[in-house]
């Protein structure tokens, strides 16, 4: 039998959580390999909004929504890491976001959501502000008149988020990870110390493996006695033309990048695997938009995309170790961008280590079987 | 440089950055304006070097001019018409404050 091409541990993805956690291993000194898929595969990381975000993230989760907030609090300290080693500045940008309502409804709902995760974090969680229709004005006088208020928060962010895709795989390719396009794997065995991963290209080992592909993990993690159950989310952004800077801060729906284009967000559909973008759908992106900010109006919408979020049945991420074949990890989640400081910085070490900490227990994928608690 | 392969059969007249340009009837306006030997329509948004024209199909963006005061017109896209007023596109487009509602 030919000897297979092996490393100390092999990441199954390249999208932002698989590079982040890449690096993060390669920075401890493992042999690390990345197998990634085709360019046409389904990947949230050439579709997401690039926010680095903690407003009314964890709600009925507060493990969920402190680990949010470090993210972003670690996010600084991340970006200068990544500069450092490739070479190339994200963009990142932490001045705060606002969230508009544009009705009094929904501005209920935003103040009782964060009220909700405050007291659940016995006051932890990312401060805020709810801001009159009044205050919201005065902080930004380009709102529309039909802006009832905000919330407010200074632990928001955003970066470029296609430089950080960029940045994460020119610093694990430094760092020394043997980075395999067209490497879908399709099927885990494991072996008598380590795991073989197969697939088209043919077969390599790892004596570790991180299943970090996306929407791809829900098939790959029982291969190794893992649980990773996902729900459809389908998400479309609207892009405009570039323009002179008008909302220094960002926002979950509405944020200028770095570059000047504006990207209109976020919709969510759940019975949907049609990756096409829906004209309906962008017509009341568009109109939100414009309530919000009336002088987005005049801007031409250069591009429209389409993604399927990464988001598991309860929207929280999952970091796991298999019990029945250890030395298999498994990270899955949303929001790899806000997280990705977290996974290169914190995740990486630990899965380097041997074992997530204890703090990471509620994210084990047991939580969805009763069963696997035993 | 372009040529034309034959004379314009009606002339049309039209200002570009303040100087008179003559086109034919017909061209759109990023061909009348390459063919007038107009080599920068605009400076990059990001990096600030010039730009010309590149697909000529609406897609590429890189032949956006302000046309009768509105900025970031696709050139490639519309008809050169008579006494038509063209800048040359600079920075970003400004949002006006616009559409209070």
């Amino acid at each position: 039998m030919p000897l297979l091409d092996e490393s100390d541990i092999a990441v199954v993805g390249g999208g932002l959580v698989g590079a982040a956690l890449a690096w993060g291993l390669a920075r401890t000194g493992l042999k690390t390999m990345v197998l990634d898929g085709a360019d046409l595969d389904p990947r949230a990381s050439r579709a997401n909004f690039a926010l680095v975000w903690v407003q009314g993230k964890g709600l009925h989760a507060p493990h969920y929504a402190l680990w949010s907030k470090a993210s972003a609090e670690r996010w600084p300290t991340f970006a200068a890491a990544l500069a450092a080693d490739a070479g190339i500045d994200v963009a990142l940008s932490q001045r705060g976001a606002f969230s508009f309502a544009l009705s009094q409804g929904e501005l209920g709902m935003l103040a009782a959501e964060l009220e909700t995760i405050a007291a659940e974090t016995n006051g932890a969680a990312a401060p805020y502000e709810m801001l009159t229709a009044e205050e919201t004005r005065r902080r930004l006088p380009l709102v529309g008149r039909d802006v009832v208020g905000a919330a407010y928060s200074q632990a928001d962010g955003h970066v470029n988020s296609l430089r950080l895709f960029r940045a994460l795989h020119t610093a694990m390719r430094n760092r020394g990870v043997d980075y395999r396009a067209g490497h879908a794997v399709e099927r885990i065995v494991p072996v008598g110390d380590g795991f073989r991963l197969a697939g088209a290209y043919g077969a390599i080992f790892a004596r570790r493996i991180v299943l970090a592909a996306g929407i791809g993990t829900q098939r790959l993690a029982p291969m190794v006695g893992l649980h990773a159950p996902l729900k459809h989310s389908k998400g479309q952004i609207l892009v405009t033309e570039k323009c002179r800077p008008f909302f220094e801060y960002t926002s979950a729906t509405i944020r200028q990048a770095d570059e000047g284009g504006v990207m209109i967000g976020d919709s969510e559909e759940t019975h949907t695997a049609a990756i096409a973008t829906n004209q309906d759908i962008n017509a009341v992106l568009a109109n939100r938009a414009v309530r919000v900010f009336p002088c987005l109006a005049e801007l031409n919408v250069v591009r429209s995309w389409a993604g399927f979020r990464v988001k598991t049945q309860d929207g929280l991420p999952i970091y796991a170790q298999s019990v029945s074949h250890p030395g298999a990890f498994i990270a899955v989640c949303h929001s790899g961008v806000t997280l990705a400081a977290n996974h290169a910085l914190v995740v990486a070490p630990q899965i380097a280590a041997g074992a997530f900490s204890p703090d990471l227990a509620p994210f084990h994928s047991r939580r969805f079987h009763a069963s696997e608690n035993s | 440089m372009l040529l034309r392969i034959r004379e314009p059969v009606e002339a049309v007249t039209f200002s570009f950055d303040g100087r008179s340009v003559t086109a034919a009837r017909g061209d759109t306006l990023a061909a009348a304006l390459l063919a007038a030997g107009v080599e920068t329509f605009r400076d990059s948004v990001v990096g600030g070097e010039p730009r010309a024209p590149y697909c000529l199909m609406g897609v590429c963006f890189e032949c956006l001019v302000t046309i009768d005061g509105v900025q970031n017109r696709q050139s490639c896209l519309v008809e050169v018409r008579e006494g038509v007023v063209v800048y040359s596109q600079h920075g970003a487009r400004l949002l006006t404050e616009g559409g209070q509602r």
